[in-house]
């Protein structure tokens, strides 16, 4: 299992790469978002797959009888989940304002460069509310 | 150049911020006055706090005789100067910023020469350097002014660093952080591998400070500051950090060949080169700050020696120097504030209408040019006694002493007799006496020059010989006094006078040749500086221009290029020889959904709509959810379910509003192939990452730790929940403050995109 | 969407799933589940009301403002750390009251708070994203 998942994680993570190395600003979130996932499947791995019981402890014990999967990883992993949705949200809202300012979501079109570089002389965006009315 | 001052009369007198603050200064002279008698019979005052304990630091200071003397220069110098500047800069705009500054480096300055902790010194030290960058730059509306602040904090920072170098191979090579403790240490430093490599830091260091050749430039362009911050910085105080620091130095670092032909080289350049220049300029301030070039110099160059009159020479001229030339610069100041100008040209016979500045200026004058019964005349003394008495180069330091000195009387003739004796320019309106808090401490200083030089023994005794005893261990008495009979050093003297007169009368044509050099000058530090300045702002602005050209995919593939050979090369030497093989039994179910997940994953990079691409994406989070829940983690699969599904519905509501995904450019020929090489060989790394961690035995005892504890001391059974919410609730508490303000970032994203 | 069949079916579903979540909420120091997904099941329930009903009802639905819930969220995990200290204990320390089996904590209050600002935040966005 953890050949296969290594291999996985390996294949996920170089398809999440591509996809941000593409140029377009869309495919790039969707690479994001794949990257955390393969990364956080990376995390779990690492902690083991030997047990495959929950971390939970029977109503009557005081601690676990049977050895359970690792909780630790699983608690990191969680807060990754959550974190990782929240920055691909946000993401996803500075994508859809810089296509309000540039009219393009080709990171390597010129019109995207000059905004950027016009926005960092002006240092605001007085340059792009002029821009938008265009 | 000329404003007649007298429409702008309605200007307030006096600021209270400076009156009231000049009170700091004195209260602090009152107290080191009752501390003198005790410091003098070699009762050093000791304070010590725990700083960083676990550092070894600590906050200690030590008040010794030659701290006493700084000290008192210090807050001395810090009352006129503040009690002066509360009328000149009256009326000014920032007051309470100025004078906060002001005092702020005042206390660090204090701080400098009463720190017993080389690293304590070296935060005081810098701390004068920021102020002084932000004094200099005052008037920062002006954009000279900022540049020459600019020049100033860079060559005295860089100046700084080298020091903090030079700290740290002292403390490599063994030496203590204690400055008390140094006279024990100095041999074990000096026979040192280190010693030249830490004497090289140290100096450059005190160098720049104190404004030595090749470092010397930033000095008369620190001009450019408020008059009373000249006298204060630029005289009585900050450049004297540097000698001050090889003062310190000295029983530690002193008396090898390499310090003394070093520094009486360096030194004397300096005088010389900066006693020739003071001739040139016409504005008053500029020849003070080449004949402070001058002083600096003769400083230096006596602290090469080792004899005693060589040390007391500098100790004493260090006196000498700070009481007169603090008078001068702020009685310019008077001139300048009461007539608009200081430019010598536009000056002359201002005797009658400011009698009292003149009488200070004529004091602080005949101080500097070394005349009979004024105390520059004992400092010029005990200046020849001490070349003439030195191991290296005795010939050349008392020639430079000669010439420098020769040099110093004739400004100083041309500095009293041009204003208030020359002729009067018709130009000039009518000028009134400066306020009593503008002559008041020209007056004292310069009046000192004439008490000290009349009772030199007490000054020999309260003052100059304990500070040369606490860094010249072997305690040799030197006395000054007014006469020591028809002997050399008093010949050399009269040649000096005589000298000074020559080339008083012959300054017009000196001048001139001056100018002439200088302006025939193709190599100089300045432009050395310019060069060097301009050049390294050129490579940030390429190197910036290069990386940070708005590519974001240039971006990423240096990044990823980066990880690749950072962990990849060292990786490759480790590579696991062999891998558990897997046990094909139970493996249909895994390798059915990994599959699974692949095949959304591909359908992500190749889909062509993007409802196809959100879908695939949809899918990959359930396949990864599955495998989370198979393998005993309920909590994460719905974690991640539950995101999976969010992300699907917010993606669809930004996507929605965006133009398809067709028109999107393809990526073509090479780029794709580098791309996908890229990703692939990040992808193999990912791969054997893994696949080397899970060769490595896992150390499980913190989770053994919260498998136990969980329900016994937090009374969970979920123990995912518990490490949450309980063991790690400091982490979950950040984590949700990130998810907040990302929530929050893009709300206003938002709705700055409906307003703007 | 402006089917009746949808819209009832949808108010039953949203309600089941918000006491759902509080269930999850609850027993999440026992059982899988606990304030972040929680708040992500609340979360999807208000995403699934805004899609048929619009986001103007379910800002009226919610009467605080999402942001106010996410500060307050933020606000309740940080002041559940306090009474630790005034029992000189590091922040954050779960303190218990307990009484049979029955068992109250701060650790359960910070849960709750991290239920509120990730509920909030997820409103916030989402409503942002809804009424542009």
């Amino acid at each position: 299992m953890e050949v296969l998942l290594s291999l996985l994680v390996g294949l996920m993570t170089a398809a999440a790469l591509y996809l941000m190395l593409s140029g377009d600003l869309v495919r790039f979130v969707f690479g994001f978002s794949l990257l955390g996932n393969s990364i956080n499947l990376l995390i779990f791995a690492a902690g083991r797959l030997t047990h495959t019981g929950p971390p939970l402890i029977d109503p009557g014990r005081h601690s676990l009888v049977l050895p359970a999967a690792n909780a630790l990883p699983q608690a990191l992993i969680l807060t990754a989940i959550v974190i990782g949705f929240a920055m691909t949200t946000f993401l996803l809202i500075l994508l859809f304002r810089t296509y309000g300012q540039t009219r393009t979501l080709d990171a390597d079109e010129p019109a995207f460069l000059a905004e950027l570089s016009e926005a960092d002389t002006v240092h605001g965006s007085s340059g792009a509310s002029g821009k938008e009315g265009s | 150049m000329i404003k007649n001052r007298s429409n702008i009369a309605k200007v307030p007198d006096c600021c209270r911020a400076g009156l009231i603050s000049s009170l700091l200064p004195l209260l602090l002279f009152a107290l080191l006055c009752l501390a003198w008698p005790g410091v003098i019979q070699g009762r050093a005052i000791q304070v010590e706090m725990p700083w960083i304990p676990s550092l070894d630091l600590s906050l200690r200071f030590r008040l010794d005789g030659l701290s006493l003397l700084f000290c008192l220069i210090i807050t001395l110098a810090g009352f006129f100067v503040s009690l002066y500047a509360s009328s000149y800069m009256a009326g000014k705009q920032h007051l309470g910023r100025f004078f906060v500054y002001l005092h702020g480096f005042m206390l660090a300055m204090l701080g400098i020469v009463t720190a017993d902790n080389l690293i304590l010194l070296f935060v005081f030290w810098e701390a004068t350097t920021i102020l002084s960058y932000l004094l200099i730059g005052f008037d920062h509306e002006d954009a000279t002014v900022r540049d020459n602040a600019r020049q100033a904090i860079l060559i005295t920072g860089a100046g700084g660093l080298f020091l903090l170098l030079g700290i740290l191979l002292l403390k490599t090579a063994g030496g203590s952080m204690i400055l008390s403790q140094w006279p024990g240490f100095g041999d074990s430093i000096r026979e040192h591998a280190l010693y030249p490599a830490i004497f090289v830091c140290v100096l450059v260091g005190a160098m720049t400070k104190s404004a030595q050749i090749p470092f010397h430039f930033w000095l008369p362009n620190a001009m450019s500051a408020p008059t009373p911050i000249s006298a204060f910085l630029h005289a009585a105080t900050m450049v004297k950090a540097g000698i001050y620091l090889l003062m310190r130095f000295h029983p530690l670092l002193g008396g090898t060949h390499l310090w003394m032909g070093t520094l009486v080289v360096v030194g004397g350049i300096t005088a010389l080169w900066g006693a020739v220049q003071a001739l040139a300029p016409c504005d008053l301030k500029r020849i003070l700050a080449y004949t402070t070039l001058m002083a600096l110099g003769i400083m230096t160059l006596f602290l090469g020696g080792r004899s005693a009159p060589s040390l007391t020479a500098a100790t004493t001229f260090l006196m000498v120097h700070a009481l007169y030339k603090a008078s001068l610069f702020l009685a310019v100041g008077s001139m300048d504030h009461q007539t608009g100008t200081r430019d010598l040209r536009h000056l002359g016979g201002l005797l009658p209408a400011m009698p009292l500045t003149a009488l200070a200026v004529a004091a602080a004058a005949l101080s500097m040019a070394g005349f009979p019964l004024f105390f520059g005349f004992i400092g010029k003394e005990i200046m020849y006694a001490g070349a003439l008495s030195e191991d290296l180069f005795p010939a050349f330091s008392t020639l430079a002493a000669l010439f420098s000195n020769a040099l110093m009387t004739a400004v100083s003739a041309v500095i009293f007799i041009t204003p208030f004796l020359g002729r009067r320019p018709a130009d000039m309106g009518p000028v009134r006496e400066a306020p009593w808090t503008m002559r008041l401490g020209p007056a004292v200083m310069g009046g000192l020059g004439i008490i000290f030089g009349i009772v030199p023994e007490w000054v020999s005794a309260n003052l100059i010989e304990p500070a040369v005893f606490a860094f010249h261990p072997s305690r040799e008495e030197i006395r000054l006094s007014l006469f020591h009979g028809l002997n050399l050093p008093l010949l050399l003297s009269m040649v000096t006078l005589a000298l000074g007169t020559v080339i008083y009368r012959f300054r017009e044509a000196l001048r001139a040749f001056v100018k002439n050099i200088l302006a025939r000058l193709r190599v100089t530090t300045p432009g050395i500086y310019q060069v060097i300045l301009d050049g390294f702002i050129q490579m940030a602005s390429g190197f910036a221009q290069r990386f940070q050209n708005g590519s974001l995919h240039r971006y990423l593939a240096v990044i990823v290029l980066a990880v690749v050979m950072v962990t990849g090369w060292p990786w490759v030497a480790h590579i696991p020889s062999a891998f558990i093989v897997p046990d094909p039994r139970g493996l249909i179910m895994p390798t059915g959904i990994c599959l699974f997940i692949l095949a959304a994953a591909g359908l992500v990079v190749t889909a062509r709509r993007r409802l196809v691409a959100i879908g695939g994406l949809g899918a990959v989070g359930a396949g990864v959810a599955l495998i989370f829940l198979m393998f005993g983690a309920p909590d994460i699969a719905l974690t991640q379910l539950l995101v999976e599904t969010l992300t699907v519905v917010i993606v669809s509501l930004v996507l929605f509003r965006l133009p398809p995904m067709e028109g999107g450019r393809k990526r073509k020929g090479l780029r794709k192939w580098m791309d996908a090489g890229l990703s692939v060989s990040v992808g193999v790394l990912v791969t054997t990452w893994l696949m080397g961690i899970l060769q490595k035995p896992l150390d499980r005892s913190l989770t053994a730790f919260f498998e136990i504890n969980s329900y016994v001391a937090a009374h969970g059974r979920n123990i995912v929940n518990v490490i949450l919410v309980d063991f790690r609730s400091l982490d979950t508490l950040g984590e949700i403050c990130v998810v907040v303000l990302a929530a929050w970032a893009g709300v206003a994203l938002m709705r700055s995109a409906r307003e703007g | 969407m402006q089917s009746d069949i949808l819209k009832t079916a949808t108010r039953l579903m949203v309600g089941l799933m918000l006491v759902f979540a509080v269930y999850l909420l609850l027993r999440g120091h026992h059982e899988p589940g606990g304030g972040f997904i929680a708040a992500l099941v609340a979360g999807t329930a208000f995403a699934l009301f805004a899609v048929t009903e619009g986001p103007a009802r379910v800002r009226r639905a919610i009467r605080l403002r999402p942001s106010t819930l996410a500060a307050s969220g933020l606000a309740l995990a940080a002041g559940a750390g306090l009474p630790a200290l005034f029992l000189d204990r590091p922040y954050l320390t779960g303190l218990w009251w307990k009484s049979g089996d029955f068992s109250l904590g701060t650790p359960l209050i910070f849960d709750v708070g991290v239920f509120l600002a990730v509920l909030g935040s997820i409103l916030a966005v989402l409503l942002a994203l809804e009424e542009n």
